[in-house]
């Protein structure tokens, strides 16, 4: 296996197209136990973290662009950001311990494509974009068609993704994810839940985008919560029917780590919980930006 | 496969070695530099006791592939003493019974100094979090908490 | 916090100073097994079955043999055939478990072994080992091994301990069986019955450093081998079995070990680094991954256990029916004894009946973990006797109370008790601040008892006097818990010198007398024992020097606070210094050895105290305050006492909450990783507050009572009381994990 350390995209495009085996990484959090589990080796092992695009923080005031392989205590550090988004920010700081988190990174989360991975939900829910370099060329996708199934995305063999594009959070909206693991940390999430809302002049909710994650192959959005919610005032009864839709839109197999019903029930569960904090958010919000 | 020359800092000293690319930092740092502090407890970074701080960052050095190194400035658990002086939380960790087999030691220095660098008054619940990526297995980590929290206060002055 | 019986004005036992090999530790500069480096020394990797049970047809090495760097490759053939020659039933199944032979017996079993030069082709000459199986029907629980029509694992296994023995062979090892009363007439004589049948799951001890043997051997046929290991005399003859060698041709040093809880009281590598150093003629390097670790070494087994109790409204247990089976792994041996002993041990019950199945499966051979059998039993036990409190309405330190086993009560695995501390420990609780601390919504508080024996057994030490006054204490005893410092403790106390003076050192088997294993919570006292018996010789030379440099009898002379003084002070006292500079004159060197099979084992008690909170819509435990009391006898090193203390209930919260082996249907472990074995991290945890109670054990110098083991068997229980305290859901089956709660709060609210 040979180990290069592009400095520009298209070099890194390149070496990507060099060899039907070669594979780009940023953090290794889960490269490495996989190939120890058993998986082939890539020939080419292409590290991305010396190209100055792939690892950035930046907004320009209408909206923000994460380097693919920025890792992710990059994110939770940075104030702004994680004022901004803070269920993205969370979500993005529960991928594992301190030491995986100067290492593990948006694009690695995503691409990785596990059911389970905690910032996928996140970034469905706030419609995030992955700009994707390959021979011919960048082109944009929205997050939540990145991933196609397990261990799959929708990237040719010699693309990768550059950078995350994150359209400012309008005013009168929060984001929320919550997960479920059986200890505090370092498990992979059994449930998770993202939710984003805007609030309408009067209170009620404007606009809702909820999604799960480890309970289905991909993440799965959760429309009929999403109506329910919309025009309502989050009630007691509205939430119930959050919960139900939620437990209804799973897709979940049994594993080593969560049953079918388990992440059903859980799911409505989370996914109600994980409403109510962007609600609170979003009217903590109210009126700024 | 021709090994591919590194050249870093490590413990302060500019260290160059040879390594394949396909060998990971932990390994690296064990067999071809000699530093054998840092430990394997499952090669998958889910134990922590391989923590090392690359540029500041504390990291599983079994994560990393060896050829990372290059130009990084590497801090182990050798390096935590200043010229035989203990660190503070070298000292309270020994003062506070924070150890029993001590495996596991390496790692909890390195995750704990990166902490105290960062977060010099971190709470109980911030300290635990902080080094929930390092597991121990004989101590429970009460001791090793407080022994943190009393290395904080002396870092702090107190 | 400890609660003392006497003040004995120690002058070093019972303090708090650094530990000897403590600085070692916190620089990088202690040698665990697998960092040790020799010239020349080739990297060792394993070949393992991933069938559960099959036989083995053939294993071609050729490819293997011929792959760069390889040095050598070695199977079952090349080892010994234990059974030709007429050797103990044990032995032959040591040495079938280090590598197969006709069979292998569980995912992992060891079938070959290669050295290369590099890591790396060490690992590619072990994938191309090729290796052909005709696999069989396995059975990995106790259920599907003891149905009827099971495949059997060894086919002619009888089941001992059954009178008359049975006629067609099974997967049943062995029954005990304990009996007292009359079982009838004392449920008849109970107001409250509860019947209850639990099952628990296959657990590792956990540590977190692999196994590790570097293996050097000469062409003389002696080896020198390094070893994580806690019992480095019992490495050296189990390794010599298996290799077909004397003992004597073997030299054992013990590494520095990264955590055993007796997992590391057996072998695994030890014989295949050998026979490979032997084959390439170089020093070979073993070391398991993490997955090895768990797919091949023993964890404690998984068992199905039934309980029954009664109880009188006065709160005497009247009767109690205790049945278990316990899984052996591949080959019989299962704690299932020692749970016979344990399980009703706390309590004076006059009916009882407890019986108990040793079962072999198709799983790695189980190896002891901290009180092997005991927590197991007690999970069971104390839930009913929680159930039954419950039931009459008496607070469950009283109900322990109303039954404890105090001086006199004659065990319920036989012998009569000398002094324990149980009710000192009960009391403990009690009083203590956390019995009466306020609980929030969804909280509870659960109690929860444990007994252990402790062991003796056997251990040498030698001490030598340095010409500068100062001593070293050489034992046999790996340090895993920081025994070394209890030594420098005693030793200190004995000889009246600073305990910085004092150099305590592991040694080697061939520089010092045999010691048993570090295990069975014995090496402060036993090991302790020999110290001390050593010191005693020494205070005794150095009696008889002064009484030599002063021209008088020895009975003349006193050994006070490190010095020689005469009884009526008509010498200047003479320092242990002085005496050791001019030992030339007055004798020779200064040393004694001590050697012996240790007696007044003191039995430990803990009682323990858990508050959780729990999450009625996730399931998921979250525990908020610990507390744990403990008779220590007497704490020589508080530190390390608490450190023992906090580390059993820590793994005893893991084995209650979240671990758990999980096998799918064709045996093979599903979680060989820290990341789906879920022990506790330092995020999951409180402070576990420690209660170190002293009642001295009468049989031992300074008091002494192991403090190891007991620490594990409580948790479990009190951990699944609270959860009933806070939610009113019994959990029967470990772990309690968020999926079964919930299932049992959905059950309580359909």
């Amino acid at each position: 296996m040979k180990y290069v350390a592009p400095s520009s995209v298209e070099e890194a495009a390149s070496l990507l197209s060099s060899s039907p085996s070669a594979q780009v990484f940023a953090g290794a959090t889960d490269v490495v136990p996989q190939i120890r589990a058993g998986r082939p080796a890539p020939d080419v092992l292409v590290d991305l973290k010396k190209i100055k695009e792939l690892v950035a923080l930046n907004s320009d005031g209408e909206k923000w662009t994460v380097g693919a392989a920025t890792p992710t205590a990059y994110l939770t550090e940075d104030e702004a950001f994680s004022h901004e988004f803070p269920g993205l920010s969370e979500a993005a700081g529960l991928i594992g311990s301190d030491q995986i988190q100067n290492r593990s990174s948006l694009g690695g989360n995503l691409c990785n494509a596990s059911p389970a991975a905690d910032s996928v939900p996140a970034m469905v829910v706030n419609e995030v974009r992955a700009v994707v370099a390959g021979p011919n060329g960048t082109r944009v996708l929205d997050v939540s068609e990145v991933v196609t199934g397990p261990g799959q995305t929708a990237l040719d063999d010699d693309e990768f993704i550059v950078e995350f594009e994150i359209d400012k959070m309008p005013s009168r909206s929060g984001d929320a994810y919550l997960r479920m693991i059986p200890r505090t940390e370092m498990d992979i999430a059994v449930v998770g839940a993202g939710a984003r809302v805007t609030l309408a002049d009067d209170g009620s909710i404007e606009q809702a985008v909820l999604a799960l994650g480890a309970v289905a192959p991909t993440v799965v959005r959760i429309p009929d919560a999403e109506q329910a919610l919309v025009g309502s005032t989050a009630d007691e009864e509205t939430l119930n029917a959050v919960a139900a839709a939620a437990s209804e839109a799973c897709d979940p197999i049994d594993d080593k780590r969560g049953t079918v019903e388990y992440r059903k029930q859980v799911a409505g569960v989370l996914a109600k919980r994980a409403v109510v904090i962007a609600i609170e958010r979003a009217e903590q919000r109210n009126g700024k930006n | 496969m021709p090994r591919t020359h590194i050249t870093t800092v490590i413990n302060g000293d500019e260290t160059e070695f040879l390594t394949e690319d396909s060998t990971s930092l932990l390994n690296a740092l064990r067999d071809d530099v000699g530093l054998t502090g840092a430990k394997e407890g499952c090669g998958t970074g889910d134990c922590g006791a391989c923590s090392i701080l690359v540029d500041d960052r504390v990291n599983c050095a079994c994560l990393m592939f060896a050829p990372e190194a290059d130009g990084t400035v590497i801090v182990t658990v050798e390096g935590l003493a200043d010229s035989g002086e203990l660190h503070p939380l070298q000292q309270c960790f020994l003062e506070g019974a924070a150890l029993q087999c001590g495996i596991c030691t390496p790692g909890f220095l390195m995750a704990a100094k990166a902490l105290l660098d960062k977060n010099p008054d971190p709470t109980e619940t911030e300290i635990r979090y902080a080094l929930a990526g390092n597991l121990c297995r004989c101590t429970g980590y009460d001791k090793i908490i407080r022994a943190v929290q009393e290395a904080a206060r002396e870092m702090r002055g107190q | 916090m400890a609660i003392t019986e006497e003040n004995p004005g120690y002058k070093w036992v019972g303090t708090r100073p650094i530990r000897p090999d403590g600085l070692e530790k916190v620089t990088g500069k202690a040698r665990f097994g697998a960092d040790l480096v020799l010239p020349g020394m080739l990297y060792g990797k394993v070949v393992r079955s991933p069938h559960a049970h099959a036989r083995i047809v053939s294993i071609d090495t050729s490819a293997a043999e011929s792959m760069e760097g390889v040095k050598a490759v070695i199977t079952g053939a090349d080892f010994p055939d234990l059974s030709a020659n007429g050797a103990h039933p044990s032995d032959i199944d040591v040495a079938n478990n280090a590598i197969a032979r006709d069979k292998v017996l569980y995912e992992g079993h060891v079938v070959a072994a290669v050295a290369a030069i590099t890591r790396e082709q060490a690992e590619a000459a072990a994938k191309a080992v090729a290796v052909t199986y005709e696999v069989l029907p396995h059975v990995l629980t106790v259920d599907e091994a003891m149905a009827d029509n099971a495949p059997l694992l060894h086919e002619a296994m009888i089941t001992k301990g059954v009178d008359p023995a049975p006629e067609e062979p099974s997967n049943i090892a062995s029954k005990i069986l304990h009996e007292r009363g009359d079982l009838d007439q004392g449920f008849g004589e109970a107001d409250a019955v509860v019947e209850r049948e639990f099952t628990t799951k296959p657990v590792h001890q956990g540590y977190i450093e692999p196994h590790a043997a570097v293996a050097d051997a000469n062409s003389d046929g002696r080896a020198h081998i390094w070893c994580s290991s806690q019992g480095h005399f019992q490495m050296r003859a189990y390794t010599a079995t298996v290799l077909g060698v004397s003992p004597g041709t073997l030299k054992v040093t013990a590494a520095e070990i990264g955590g055993g809880f007796g997992g590391k009281t057996v072998i695994y590598l030890e014989p295949l680094a050998v026979r490979l150093s032997q084959r390439a003629g170089r020093p070979v390097k073993l070391v398991m991954d993490r997955d090895e670790v768990f797919r091949a070494t023993g964890p404690t087994s998984g068992t199905r256990i039934k309980v029954k109790m009664g109880v009188s409204k006065d709160g005497k247990i009247t009767a109690a029916e205790v049945w278990m089976a316990y899984e052996a792994g591949a080959y019989a041996g299962s704690p299932v004894g020692a749970a016979g002993m344990t399980a009703i041990a706390c309590y004076d019950i006059p009916n009882f009946v407890v019986e108990g199945y040793d079962v072999v499966c198709n799983k790695p051979r189980v190896a002891a973990y901290r009180a092997p059998g005991a927590p197991m039993a007690a999970f069971a036990v104390e839930s009913v006797l929680d159930e039954l409190a419950r039931n009459i309405e008496i607070d469950p330190i009283d109900i322990r109370l109303a039954n404890a086993a105090v001086e006199g009560t004659q065990a319920s695995y036989g012998p009569k008790f000398p002094r324990i501390g149980f009710v000192e420990t009960l009391e403990a609780i009690k009083e203590h601040p956390n019995y009466t601390a306020e609980l929030g919504p969804n909280q509870g508080r659960g109690v929860a008892a444990g007994f252990w024996f402790n062991a003796g057994m056997m251990s040498s030490a030698t001490v030598h006097v340095n010409e500068n006054g100062t001593a070293t204490v050489v034992t046999g005893s790996p340090d895993i818990g920081g025994s070394r410092q209890s030594m420098a403790l005693m030793a200190a106390e004995e000889l009246g010198i600073p305990y910085e003076s004092i150099k305590p050192v592991v040694a080697d088997t061939e520089t010092v007398g045999f010691n048993d294993v570090t295990g069975g919570s014995r090496v402060t006292l036993a090991t302790g024992a020999a110290v001390v018996d050593a010191c005693r010789l020494i205070v005794e030379d150095l009696r008889g020097r002064a009484a030599k440099t002063w021209d008088v009898e020895v009975d003349q002379v006193e050994w006070v606070d490190g010095q020689a003084q005469h009884v009526d002070g008509a010498q200047p006292p003479l320092s242990l210094n002085d005496l050791a500079a001019k030992s030339g004159r007055t004798g020779g060197p200064i040393s004694a050895n001590a050697s012996l099979n240790s007696r007044g084992v003191g039995a430990g008690f803990s009682t323990q105290l858990c508050d959780v909170e729990v999450d009625p819509e996730t399931g998921v435990t979250r525990v908020v305050r610990y507390l744990t009391a403990q008779d220590a006898g007497r704490a020589i090193s508080p530190d390390y006492v608490e450190g023992q203390m906090q580390g059993g209930v820590v793994q005893g919260i893991g084995w209650a909450l979240n671990e758990e082996y999980i096998h799918d249907t064709e045996g093979v472990m599903e979680n060989p990783s820290f990341l789906d074995y879920r022990m506790p991290v330092a995020s999951d945890l409180p402070m576990i507050d420690c209660a170190i109670v002293e009642v001295p054990n009468p049989a031992h110098p300074y008091g002494v009572r192991g403090v190891g083991e007991v620490g594990i068997v409580p948790p479990m229980a009190a951990v699944g009381n609270a959860i009933h305290d806070a939610v009113d859901v019994r959990m029967t089956e470990l772990p309690m994990s968020p999926i079964k709660v919930l299932e049992a709060l959905n059950e309580n609210d359909g």
